[in-house]
């Protein structure tokens, strides 16, 4: 009698459990329907757009000048970078020349935003894995790298700094000095971020295998950046394609084997010490002259349409866009990296346990602003 | 076992160095002298006016539309004291709309408007940083006073070139 009790099998429910919006751990207003199954994730249901401000619309109604603005507010990690490839179409567009001394701040200022976005990642991936310290280390660095900001462009974070026709005014006398003593303090800190997470055992029975993205299942969804170079494919548009200066710098494209999480997390840690080598060699480079091209306040480009890709510290940036020849774009149009990746995480999450859910979202490193727009 | 020591190092490192916090409201970190605060009006000492004429060119531009301003003809000027044929009558900028993005500095022509270190604007009602003509050259007066501003020196010909 009582054995039969217990080989009766019992009835089980999937359940359906919300993350987010407001979740600490969706690094911004993401909300995902999981359907679970004990503790495994059967199903993902992915809901965005909690952040949608239409900035592709607003640019629409902004003249060139104005939308710099906008694109500082896409991916609010990395707004030099953002501002960069708007600055560049425009560039394109119009045949300017931009003079030497402001492609190099562009490109110091621009690895110097990577290397904080990662810190941030870094320090925010510890936190969904459970380790608290390396956060407050990471924060820490970035911290002096937004000081570095304040000094040049004036903001810690919606610089408006990159114009079109070059950067808004010269770098402090102090720049190399200051960031020379920077270079030094980032480096004393990235080692210790790689003693305190990447090797800890702990850490890596939480990211090891988990969340696995194979080299094909990431070129078939479009992912790119570190996420795509985890999987073992070494992509890097400042490469392959290398845009402004980037053809003289000398630098290595770190890649991962498996693409699992512990990948993403260590080749955007290598790609920190990369960042530092280009920035010390431009550093070096910098040339004198003039630092903007002068152009007309109300900037009326000629007709004509332009696609301009750069590498963010998420991946790959595309903006596309149409010129009716008036002072304001006809369309402009954003390809966003953290989309592009995020789109995956419905393959990635299926067949997981809820306690990784987290983890491999963080993995993805993800920014709501430019995935909402 | 050895990756979590190695971490256990690091942190028993730190606590020999010096805390890097700032303890916010008590001690404050020091401000840079490029960094953009709340745009504010500049005024002109020698003659005791200021610098702006209310020639809108600020609002014009401004991405987020968050000022207004009023021209009107200068008294000064008809007494032969001010070089200035028209001069600010109101203006206002509200503060809860500024992205701070320095757009209406670089595009006056007067050397009128400056973005300022201000910064700490927190008020208890909505509309309190709805900024008028004389909150705004007080802060600008500060501003002044705290950094031996100085106008540029295309100012002189852009001003005669409007007053004439």
């Amino acid at each position: 009698m009582v054995d039969q009790d217990i080989n009766k099998k019992l009835d089980t429910v999937q359940m359906m459990v919300n993350m987010g919006p407001q979740h600490p751990s969706t690094h911004g207003v993401f909300r995902m329907v999981l359907a679970v199954d004990g503790e495994r994730i059967v199903d993902v249901e992915p809901h965005i757009g909690y952040l949608h401000r239409g900035s592709e619309k607003l640019c629409e109604g902004e003249i060139y000048v104005q939308i710099v603005t906008l694109f500082d507010r896409l991916d609010y990690l990395s707004n030099l970078n953002n501002e960069m490839v708007f600055c560049r179409a425009v560039e394109k567009l119009m045949e300017l020349e931009i003079p030497e001394r402001a492609e190099y701040i562009r490109v110091i200022l621009c690895e110097l935003n990577r290397v904080a976005s990662h810190l941030l990642f870094i320090g925010t991936f510890g936190l969904d894995v459970g380790a608290m310290t390396p956060s407050m280390y990471m924060f820490r660095d970035r911290e002096k790298i937004q000081s570095m900001f304040e000094a040049v462009t004036g903001a810690r974070m919606m610089h408006n700094y990159i114009r079109i026709g070059g950067i808004k005014n010269d770098v402090p006398d102090d720049f190399i000095h200051r960031m020379k003593s920077l270079i030094v303090e980032l480096k004393k800190g990235l080692e210790e971020a790689d003693k305190l997470l990447s090797f800890n055992e702990i850490f890596l029975a939480r990211t090891k295998n988990i969340g696995t993205m194979s080299a094909k299942m990431a070129i078939e969804y479009g992912v790119s950046g570190p996420s795509l170079r985890a999987s073992g494919v070494p992509i890097d548009i400042r490469k392959d394609h290398p845009y402004s200066i980037y053809d003289r710098f000398d630098f290595g494209i770190p890649i991962g084997e498996i693409g699992d999480c512990w990948d993403r997390y260590y080749v955007r840690l290598e790609e920190v010490r990369q960042s530092i080598s280009i920035m010390e060699q431009a550093l070096y480079q910098l040339p004198d002259g003039d630092t903007i091209t002068p152009t007309r306040f109300l900037l009326r480009p000629p007709k004509g349409e332009v696609y301009v890709r750069g590498e963010n510290p998420r991946g790959e940036i595309g903006v596309y866009m149409i010129s009716d020849g008036t002072d304001k774009p006809y369309r402009v149009k954003v390809r966003p990296p953290s989309f592009c990746n995020l789109m995956t995480i419905k393959d990635l999450l299926i067949d997981t346990y809820v306690a990784d859910a987290v983890v491999i979202l963080g993995s993805l490193d993800i920014v709501l602003g430019e995935v909402d727009r | 076992m050895l990756g979590n020591l190695k971490g256990l190092l690091v942190t028993l490192s730190s606590m020999l160095r010096k805390p890097v916090t700032y303890q916010y409201p008590k001690e404050h970190k020091p401000i840079e002298n490029r960094y953009m605060g709340f745009p504010v009006l500049m005024w002109d000492s020698q003659i005791s006016e200021p610098y702006c004429t209310g020639c809108m060119v600020c609002v014009r531009y401004c991405p987020t539309q968050c000022m207004t301003a009023v021209m009107k003809d200068n008294p000064l000027h008809a007494e032969g004291v001010s070089k200035r044929r028209k001069i600010v009558d109101s203006f206002e900028i509200n503060f809860g709309r500024c992205i701070v993005c320095g757009i209406c500095v670089d595009v006056c022509n007067f050397d009128a408007i400056e973005m300022s270190h201000e910064h700490e604007l927190s008020k208890y009602a909505r509309n309190d940083n709805r900024s008028d003509l004389t909150r705004l050259l007080e802060m600008g007066r500060k501003y002044q006073e705290e950094t031996d501003w100085k106008p540029k020196t295309n100012a002189k010909e852009s001003e005669e070139e409007a007053s004439s």
